[in-house]
């Protein structure tokens, strides 16, 4: 079958129109129009959190869109479900494929739609075959009677691949199909790109690398903070263009950074390392200073962090704090040593829904509060006090369960709870994720208060604007590695983006 | 925005006193039950408002109770213990063993209270060193307890235990209040200091309603649970000691099924079976209607598989009514 080889004289398979998405808080998408063509390779791209996530849980039914239109074919169609979407003919491959470890690859591929035999039992045969079938089109040499968990996670993305062409989608969605892939994988899935382009589908490929955007996308469109900010074909840009795209914008958002005295070292990590995660971490910190971790979510920041508070252990690694070699075996130690970490994961890792404001405020730090193992309820309600005041925290009463609070505010609870404990180092990891701007104005505030009063903070942040308004120091992690570290005076958006995409000279 | 009209600079301690949170508690509904209940046996049987018969009736949940008030905590933390009614069948046919090796009193309670923190700590090393399910851990338990029972005692039974040993079980402290009622009372009264009073019972809140989050902030997750264990193993163990010494004698059968009374009894009490929350008192109350609902029937000649029904029932009730309550409330909001 022949193909128009220029896209833009097709009609597009799918197009998004004015599409927009809140969240209580956060305008996640707003007024984002989108074409995909068949036989083409659109790449969607920007920073985290521009919302690429949020638009391909809109084309895939998960997420429904508060204004906008939807067209498949032309025709003006919606996706409330995950299945209706499916029907349509848009299929996703994520980072982590959502495929069943124990069910059979068969059986994966095709799940929910098997062939029957005349009692309506599964057809086992026709199912095995039409597997077989569809594997070898993708080029993978699998055999479909195998679980599925006994596979390595570029075949899983063979067989989601194979399932796409199972409900024959139109649309394939692969987000980040390379992120734990192999060279040689890499090169596998390029090849199929190719194939699955031949026969017209219409593809959308989110990716941080630039490399292989150029390698197989025909068509480019940026996000920014929730908007589309370019699109046009690759040809027509290079590198550069694009960065500027990603991270130019007009500073909306004014940062209360305060010029502080840099002290002695306080924190010396040495040697890090970890089997799968991070190696070879080493940085000094230093009294007063705000450390920004810059990368690309997925390069092993937050892992790192936790090994540093004894969640995980280390493989090998030092840690010096004034001057004292520590080991720390779990949060507990981290705590009494005085180095505490703000979780990134709010409602999982941070607040803890059901208990109240106070109870919160004051876990960490009960061996203070209390007396010989009593609880001081007085003691804890001053303590708690104190802090949320100091946050700006807006809530009725310190007894209301912290479930009741809004993202920000449950933010502020999460942040004083640690602070409380009177720190020498706190890890912000991710701080302001997902919480309303004026929440994010006040963290700020904090942040720069607590550093002039000499406490050392490590930012773990995937935004370059706090990044660059908060941090005095940047390092940036790739692939659990350090990649680059900046000054604050030779900090450019440009130079982060770079370091973190892993380009090494400027195109 | 709505948030900041609300919000004084001064943030309140509490906007609602405790007794107005009090009143509309699940204890204070337990209570309701509990006078109906005492009511109702009054006038459906003379024998009722007798002291001793009264007295009587306390027996019927005094030892359960005292394994409840650990599995309160238990369940709080978000776990389960299913072995407890085993533990008291080990313990007791370890006492029973010590008896024909000719130990007295003394040593006889050593050995339950023993056994007991033992089983507990099989339990929590399984659970918190291995980090298996505790729902897995506890049924194997379960079986593994009591199949000793089986192994060492066969189809016989211990007997001989000595006079003084029939205190625990058979004993009364002043008048009609008997040495297990006044157990019950302090352990009610040591459990419920221990839940609600101390850095530990804030902990296993914490970790029942977020394990996570709770390791975060410094909990030693694995540590605390450990100890609700080894505590619910201990009191299996004191349980078993007022038992066996009510009974006079051990059979591998003794106490089967008491496992899901204490569960009752607790999620009775207000106990969430999905951990996070409950009271001590709720259980206390719990205690008292499970205790007099038995001794209700008993007076009325309600056969035993009836009350076996009523257990039954009463457990998926009171599961199944919050849950229920809470959809019917969101309904309404719609």
């Amino acid at each position: 079958m022949l193909q128009e080889t220029t896209p833009l004289r097709m009609k597009p398979a799918i197009t998004l129109e004015g599409i927009s998405k809140s969240f209580p808080g956060v305008k996640a998408l707003s007024d984002v129009s989108l074409s995909l063509y068949p036989g083409s390779v659109t790449a969607l791209i920007g920073e985290n959190g521009a919302g690429k996530s949020t638009l391909v849980k809109i084309l895939t039914g998960i997420y429904q869109p508060d204004g906008g239109t939807i067209r498949v074919n032309g025709i003006e169609t919606q996706f409330p479900t995950a299945m209706a979407a499916s029907r349509h003919g848009v299929t996703a491959i994520h980072q982590e494929t959502v495929l069943f470890d124990e069910l059979s690859v068969a059986e994966n591929i095709f799940l929910g739609h098997a062939p029957r035999n005349r009692f309506g039992l599964i057809d086992w045969k026709t199912l095995n075959g039409n597997a077989r079938e569809l594997l070898a089109r993708v080029g993978a040499d699998i055999d479909p009677t195998i679980r599925l968990r006994d596979l390595g996670i570029a075949n899983k993305h063979m067989v989601a691949i194979a399932r796409a062409l199972s409900i024959d989608a139109g649309v394939v969605i692969m987000d980040e199909p390379t992120a734990a892939l192999s060279h040689k994988e890499i090169h596998e899935l390029y090849e199929l790109i190719d194939r699955l382009k031949a026969d017209g589908k219409a593809i959308l490929f989110i990716s941080h690398k630039f490399d292989e955007i150029f390698r197989i996308a025909d068509r480019y469109t940026v996000f920014r903070d929730g908007g589309m900010v370019g699109e046009g074909l690759i040809a027509d840009v290079d590198q550069d263009r694009l960065v500027k795209m990603m991270v130019g914008r007009d500073v909306g958002q004014v940062f209360p950074k305060v010029d502080v005295d840099i002290g002695e070292p306080v924190l010396t990590v040495s040697g890090y390392r970890h089997p799968t995660e991070f190696e070879d971490i080493h940085f000094e910190l230093r009294r007063g200073e705000i450390l920004g971790f810059y990368g690309l979510i997925g390069a092993g920041r937050s892992e790192f962090m936790q090994s540093l508070i004894g969640i995980t252990r280390p493989s090998a690694g030092a840690v010096k704090l004034d001057g004292k070699v520590l080991v720390i075996r779990s949060p507990a130690e981290a705590i009494e040593a005085g180095i505490v970490y703000v979780p990134e994961e709010r409602g999982r890792q941070g607040a803890i829904i059901g208990l109240s404001i106070f109870q919160n405020v004051t876990l960490p730090s009960l061996h203070r509060t209390s007396r010989s193992g009593f609880l001081k309820l007085a003691n804890e309600f001053a303590l708690a006090r104190e802090y949320t005041q100091r946050l700006d925290l807006r809530a009725a009463s310190l007894d209301q369960d912290v479930g009741t609070l809004s993202g920000g505010n449950q933010q502020k609870v999460v942040i004083a709870k640690w602070l409380a404990t009177q720190p020498k180092v706190i890890i912000l990891d991710e701080p302001t994720k997902g919480i309303d701007i004026g929440s994010k104005a006040a963290v700020h505030a904090f942040m720069s208060e607590l550093a002039g009063q000499g406490l050392s903070v490590i930012m773990v942040s995937s935004e370059i604007p706090e990044i660059m308004g908060m941090a005095d120091r940047v390092i940036v992690m790739r692939e659990g590695r350090i990649a680059g570290r900046f000054e604050r005076s030779e900090l450019t958006a440009e130079k982060l983006v770079r370091a973190a995409a892993g380009i090494v000279e400027a195109a | 925005m709505a948030e900041a009209h609300l919000s004084p600079r001064i943030i309140p301690d509490r906007l609602r006193s405790r007794s107005s949170r009090a009143l509309k508690s699940w204890e204070s509904l337990l209570l309701v039950v509990a006078l109906l209940i005492f009511a109702f046996n009054s006038f459906a049987s003379p024998y009722f408002l007798d002291p001793w018969n009264l007295s009587d009736a306390t027996f019927n949940f005094t030892e359960k109770a005292l394994i409840a008030f650990a599995m309160a905590l238990v369940i709080i933390s978000g776990e389960i213990d299913l072995s407890v009614a085993s533990i008291i069948a080990l313990t007791s046919t370890a006492m029973g063993l010590a008896v024909t090796m000719g130990a007295d009193t003394p040593v006889l309670v050593l050995v339950g209270l023993g056994t007991g923190l033992l089983c507990g700590m099989v339990n929590g090393l399984l659970i918190t060193g291995l980090g298996l399910p505790s729902i897995v851990v506890t049924i194997g338990t379960m079986s593994l307890f009591r199949g000793l029972s089986f192994i060492i005692l066969g189809d016989k039974a211990y007997t001989g235990y000595p006079e003084s040993f029939a205190f625990f079980g058979q004993g009364y402290v002043w008048w009609v209040f008997s040495f297990e009622l006044a157990l019950f009372v302090v352990t009610a009264i040591v459990f419920g200091v221990l839940l609600h009073k101390t850095n530990f019972g804030r902990s296993v809140y914490a970790i029942g309603n977020n394990q996570t989050a709770a390791l975060f902030s410094g909990v030693r997750v694995g540590r605390v649970k450990f100890i609700l264990f080894l505590l619910t193993g201990l009191m299996a163990g004191i349980a078993s000691i007022c038992l066996t010494s009510r009974l006079g004698s051990t059979r591998p059968s003794i106490a089967l099924g008491v496992e899901l009374e204490v569960v009752t009894m607790v999620v009775l009490g207000g106990v969430s079976i999905l951990g996070g929350s409950g009271t001590i008192p709720g259980v206390v109350l719990a205690a008292f209607i499970m205790g007099m609902v038995t001794f209700g029937f008993g007076l009325l000649n309600v056969p035993g598989i009836v009350m076996s029904i009523f257990i039954g029932v009463l457990l998926i009730s009171v599961i199944a009514l919050p849950i229920l309550w809470s959809r019917a409330r969101r309904r309404m909001a719609h």
